[in-house]
């Protein structure tokens, strides 16, 4: 997770496989500007979380946590990796809002996308159309926290739950061994679980409750929308999520190091069903 | 310590042994639990003298180094509020690890032993059976990539003179680095490794040019694919055999048929009637080094790997494929399962996709390539038009800025593939000269019939004609920097095949496709619908249902004729009377 300083190098080289990765320049205006946020903001953690691309221009996104770390982080955007911007926090609201649009970005954050529900109300012409535009930025947030939702994910044991709620970040992780890193099991998303409480009593009876309290990827529906590759030789486990094309997890076995970037064009990729 | 009233030790301190457990300890400890002597509630919190304890019994008050010792074991049994870890527990584990394993210089690494066991507390405690030295397929990918960065025996004795000079292997690092200024491309090291495994290709085969085209993602694994154009000669000598197979496998098809044929004769009376079905002549596939198979091309699943050279793609190949969108599994022999069905496995589909990636996004600048001298009329049948190009000597480089602005200073460089699935159109009505007898023995195909000749944009048209998908321009271009105009890479990125980009600099330019193969649409896709059930037989007076007549009807019939029969009859026979009268 941590993708600043010598972290963020590491993290395009090895996320990099599939094609996308940042100038030189851009890292190193990374590099100082990141420092800069978590100055500012007063972040423990900054990492670049990735970049969309729109027809324009592209967003570069970075996320910063306080303390703790369960809590939602703060999003900020970028179009040359130097002056960021805060991003409002996304609500349910925003995303249904957003869940319409499609196509691409235009890399224009004010640029403004006709809601599709005023098409059908075309007779209400008077109305104050005022909330029946949506801008890009509010499709951005909508977008991120959709993807962080849907693939943001985690090896198993990076992160434990203390009986008394709180999620802390294993300081004894060592990272996944070679076989455990094949395993779609191994890697959680990290957010609310949904599925754990469906689990049976046979399984749950498997399951570690400070380690294995989210749900991991082996049930992602559809069946098989998580590409799963050792890379360099086999020394790196890549997930790559094939509903989101462009989010990349990289993992190195029996090391502390992973993380996941984004490099796409903002786009749920609807005709998985048939691709597979 | 002065002598305390008696009252039974604070029973709340956490993992203090009781008194029970040891009968020689004292009773109170003044001034130790959470109530002070003057204190209201001294004394109360515990019982007053436990069970065990004899009352009567006085002893010593300990010692302060014994109350030290207790306190410091007290402390030491505290767990931690975080982790729940003691660290008298954790002290006695590593410990016991130690004497236990008797590591030399157990001083110095204590540390690490201490996260070792706290690390070991994650770990479930399998059993006991003795972990299996794991041959990690990781080793042997480790020993390919060795391979590559050793030199080959058979190559030390050539001259070095002539692979020095007009090598057809590309300079890969240097097109990696002007995509990087791009912020597009693999890592370093991925790109030094495709960069052996392509010198490798070339020293294997007989290759006129080579390029790294680029990189198709999989499900499983990935695809490097290199586009590869044979010497003169090399390569016909494979297609040869092919045909010489094909043309085999048709004859024996042909004896097979006829044979068959006769027996049939003889069973004409059992057999169902044949089907006069002759399915529509599959659209000619386009020679080697034309058209669509201009290039061969060879993939690998990863630098080290062998190279495995791909089909030509037939134009029925090319068709299916616009029809379909499935991901790669990476495994060449993989079927593909789909509607319509493809033709051919992903070997053929990748190929198929290959020659639509090319087709629609190798681009170049602007008067890089120009048409050859004339050969020939272009009033010729088919007109198909230019289908060569060569370098221009006379190149001169365009300014970066214009590259970005206009999108006219870049040409498509490889020719448009029709709707038929070919570069240059072919009637397919034209048939051989023994189909055409029997047809017009048969039926004569109308001219109307005949299928319109396509004609798509010719060669070397630029980016400006291209249609927009649904109000998105089709490419977009950048500068790689703003801060340092002089030494920018002008960066173009197709929007209609994402991952396909371009780069332009002076009078270096380049191509590359790093993605999962599959054409943007912002609709989604939607797989065709089965063709409409095929009517069996077209409807007519002959075989349309009718009621029968009734009885009545019948009975009405026969007696309306036999009152015209009778009429008839006596209609005759008054004839016969007065032709009767007349003669006599």
């Amino acid at each position: 997770m941590e993708a600043d300083g010598l972290g963020l190098e590491q993290a395009l080289a090895l996320a990099a496989g599939g094609g996308a990765g940042l100038s030189p320049e851009k890292r190193a205006a990374l590099g100082a500007s990141l420092l800069l946020l978590r100055r500012d903001y007063r972040f423990q953690r900054v990492r670049f979380w990735g970049r969309l691309q729109g027809l324009r221009a592209a967003y570069y996104i970075a996320d910063g946590r306080a303390t703790d770390l369960a809590a939602p982080p703060q999003r900020l955007y970028s179009l040359n990796c130097v002056e960021w911007s805060l991003l409002p926090p996304a609500t349910e609201e925003m995303i249904a809002q957003t869940a319409g649009l499609r196509g691409r970005f235009q890399g224009d954050p004010s640029y403004e996308y006709e809601s599709p529900e005023r098409k059908e109300d075309s007779d209400r012409i008077y109305e104050d159309d005022s909330g029946l535009f949506i801008k890009e930025e509010t499709r951005l947030v909508a977008t991120i926290e959709q993807i962080d939702r849907a693939v943001g994910i985690i090896p198993r044991g990076a992160f434990v739950k203390t009986p008394l709620g709180p999620v802390h970040e294993n300081r004894n992780f060592e990272g996944l061994s070679m076989t455990e890193a094949k395993k779609l099991n191994s890697y959680f998303h990290f957010t609310e679980p949904v599925n754990l409480k469906n689990k049976t009593l046979l399984e749950k009876a498997d399951l570690d409750p400070s380690i294995d309290f989210l749900d991991s990827l082996e049930h992602d529906i559809p069946k098989g929308s998580w590409s799963i590759q050792l890379e360099r030789g086999g020394t790196v486990v890549i997930l790559r999520s094939l509903l989101w094309l462009g989010l990349t997890f990289y993992h190195i076995p029996m090391t502390k190091q992973y993380g996941y970037v984004y490099f796409g064009t903002g786009e749920k990729n609807m005709d998985l069903p048939f691709m597979l | 310590m002065a002598d305390a009233p008696a009252a039974g030790p604070p029973q709340d301190l956490p993992l203090y042994e009781p008194p029970a457990a040891r009968p020689q300890e004292p009773g109170p400890m003044p001034g130790h639990g959470p109530y002070q002597p003057h204190e209201p509630g001294y004394g109360l919190c515990a019982p007053q003298g436990g069970p065990c304890e004899d009352p009567t019994s006085e002893q010593p008050p300990p010692s302060p180094r014994e109350l030290a010792l207790i306190n410091a074991k007290a402390y030491l049994l505290q767990s931690s509020t975080k982790s729940g870890l003691s660290l008298y527990d954790h002290l006695a584990n590593m410990l016991t690890k130690i004497l236990d394993e008797h590591p030399i210089n157990a001083a110095d690494i204590i540390e690490n032993i201490s996260k070792d066991v706290k690390w070991a507390q994650f770990q479930k405690k399998m059993d006991t059976l003795r972990d299996e030295y794991e041959i990690l397929p990781t080793f042997e990918l480790a020993e390919k990539h060795k391979v590559l960065f050793l030199k080959g025996n058979g190559d030390g004795d050539q001259e070095p003179e002539e692979e020095i000079t007009d090598t057809p292997l590309p300079n890969v690092m240097e097109t990696a680095f002007y995509f990087e200024q791009a912020g597009i491309g693999l890592s370093k090291d991925e790109y030094y490794h495709v960069f052996l495994a392509l010198k490798q290709l070339v020293n294997t085969q007989p290759i006129h040019t080579c390029r790294f085209w680029g990189k198709i993602l999989g499900l499983e694994m990935n695809y490097i694919v290199a586009e590869v154009e044979y010497r003169e000669g090399e390569e016909e000598e494979e297609t040869e055999e092919e045909e010489e197979e094909e043309e085999k496998l048709i004859e024996e098809g042909g004896k097979e048929g006829s044979e068959v044929e006769d027996e049939d004769e003889e069973k004409d009376d059992d057999e169902p009637p044949k089907s006069t079905y002759k399915p529509p002549a599959a659209t000619p596939k386009e020679e080697n080094r034309t058209g669509a198979n201009k290039f061969i091309y060879f993939v690998c699943n990863e630098p080290g790997k062998p190279w495995m050279k791909l089909p030509p793609v037939t134009p029925a190949q090319i068709v299916a494929a616009r029809k379909i969108k499935k991901f790669f599994t990476g495994r060449l022999d993989a079927p593909i399962v789909s509607y319509p069905p493809f033709p051919g496995n992903e070997a053929n589909y990748l190929r198929a996709q290959i020659a639509r990636i090319s087709a629609g996004t190798q681009i170049s600048p602007l008067g890089f390539y120009q048409f050859g001298e004339e050969e020939g009329d272009e009033e010729e049948e088919g007109g198909s038009g230019r289908d060569t190009y060569e370098e221009n000597p006379d190149f001169e480089p365009i300014s970066v800025m214009e590259l970005v602005e206009s999108l006219s200073n870049w040409v498509h460089h490889v020719q448009n593939i029709l709707m038929q699935g070919r570069c240059i159109w072919i009637n397919p009505i034209q048939k051989s000269e023994e189909e055409e007898e029997e047809v017009e023995e048969e039926e004569k195909a109308d001219e109307s019939d005949e299928p319109q000749q396509e004609v798509g944009p010719p060669l070397l048209t630029p980016l400006s004609e291209d249609t927009e998908i649904q109000n998105i321009p089709p490419w977009t271009a950048q500068l790689s920097t703003n801060l340092v105009p002089q030494y920018a890479v002008a960066v173009i990125q197709s929007n209609l095949w994402p991952g396909a980009y371009a780069f332009a600099t002076g009078k270096k330019f380049d191509n590359i496709y790093l993605g999962w193969g599959h054409k943007y649409s912002p609709d989604n896709y939607i797989p065709p619908l089965p063709p409409p059930v095929q009517a069996e037989y077209p409807s007519g007076p002959e075989i349309t249902e009718m009621s029968d007549p009734t009885v009545e009807e019948e009975q009405a019939l026969r007696a309306a004729q036999e009152e015209a029969l009778a009429a008839a009859e006596e209609m005759e026979e008054m004839e016969e009377e007065e032709d009767d009268d007349e003669d006599d």
